[in-house]
């Protein structure tokens, strides 16, 4: 009997549930990047702050999605691809989310700040800032230019290992923001374009949406088109090498020629096949980040023997 | 005797105790791991306000009594 009681009680979350709060693919991917970002910088820095570093930058991100996954639960209550996260499936309160998202924000930029230095903290600070208040409850439900905007969020991370390294921004570390920045738009468009039913229902203001599906093909070849000088460029700096250009010149030749695919086609011949050249150009999108910082990653290495860089 | 089975509830509960442990040790494991990196590295432990306090700085010239 006393079961049945408790039943009716709050929800009882498993660790589980938390661990779902902070989008632990969205945080996969900053760990990734950060920890490029670290470790091309021209500073070496130990093993356990390089560790504690990414996992408190990893935390902030944590952070920042459990205050938008807080915010945004009457949107995923809607959408099929996220009605059956923590809060709209109604295993975790909404203030708790709230609570453990404020907390994690405290504790990963003052221990960010303890373990490298403040310059650090205050980047993951004001990306917990632009990614929760400025994206999440300013502009994503204000204007079709949300995904740009809420991109900028998604590419501090390896701007912030790398000043966890150095103590200061540079060029390099404005590059490597900038090619996050400009790969975000055309890699959620491409996922918008074959996603429409969700965000039309949840009234988000996607620009599939507000300017059309035609208006949204043509966005993402220009951004993808606008990206291509920023990888180039980044290539010709102190983390880029020949080897890092030669991939980023292969690399943004199969992404303009997939967004030039899905600039040409319309609607008829995307239903047709179900979207499959979408699809594709979405799952490449992934991998051609992956590849891009890795490809920074291994001109590190190869400089480390005396064969990359410049 | 028959043993009922426990609720699922609580092992539901029993993971977020565990992991809850568990994320609080590594805390503790890591919080003395960087004390240790960042003591030993040898930076100098007392210098407020960019000034040098004399005790800290290594004795490079005898002092004279006068």
């Amino acid at each position: 009997m006393a079961d049945i009681a408790l039943n009716d009680t709050a929800p009882e979350p498993g660790f589980g549930d938390y661990v779902q709060l902070l989008k632990p693919r969205v945080m996969s991917l900053v760990v990734f990047t950060a920890l490029v970002g670290l470790l091309v910088a021209p500073v070496p820095l130990h093993p356990v702050e390089a560790f504690a570093a990414i996992l408190f930058i990893a935390l902030g991100a944590g952070a920042s999605g459990a205050l938008n996954m807080w915010w945004d639960a009457d949107i995923d209550a809607v959408m099929k691809r996220t009605m059956s996260r923590p809060i709209p499936a109604g295993r975790i309160e909404g203030g708790e989310a709230l609570g453990l998202g404020l907390a994690l924000s405290g504790i990963s930029v003052v221990m960010l700040w303890l373990a490298t230095n403040w310059v650090a903290a205050a980047l993951l600070a004001f990306t917990i800032f632009f990614y929760a208040v400025v994206y999440s409850m300013g502009l994503k439900r204000l204007t079709p230019q949300n995904i740009v905007i809420g991109g900028a969020a998604g590419a501090f991370p390896p701007m912030i290992g790398w000043v966890c390294a150095t103590g200061s921004v540079s060029i390099e570390a404005v590059l490597m923001f900038a090619i996050i920045f400009m790969w975000t738009p055309p890699h959620f468009w491409a996922l918008a374009l074959f996603m429409k039913e969700d965000y039309h229902k949840a009234g988000v203001p996607m620009l599939t949406v507000t300017h059309g599906r035609k208006s949204t093909r043509a966005h993402i070849l220009a951004y993808t088109l606008a990206l291509v000088p920023v990888c180039i460029w980044a290539a010709l700096t102190s983390i880029g090498g020949p080897f890092t250009l030669a991939v980023a010149v292969v690399l943004n030749a199969i992404f303009v020629k997939g967004a030039v695919d899905i600039w040409r086609r319309d609607e008829v011949v995307s239903e047709a096949d179900k979207y499959a050249v979408e699809k594709r150009v979405f799952r490449f999108s992934l991998l051609y980040l992956f590849l891009q910082f890795g490809a920074f990653l291994i001109e590190a290495a190869l400089k480390s023997y005396g064969l990359g860089g410049w | 005797m028959v043993f009922k089975a426990p609720h699922e509830i609580y092992r539901r509960r029993f993971s977020r105790n565990l992991g809850v442990g568990i994320l609080l040790v590594g805390f503790v494991a890591l919080m003395f791991a960087l004390t240790v990196v960042k003591v030993t590295r040898g930076d100098p432990l007392k210098g407020f306000d960019h000034t040098m306090e004399p005790v800290t700085t290594p004795l490079t010239q005898k002092v004279t009594q006068p």
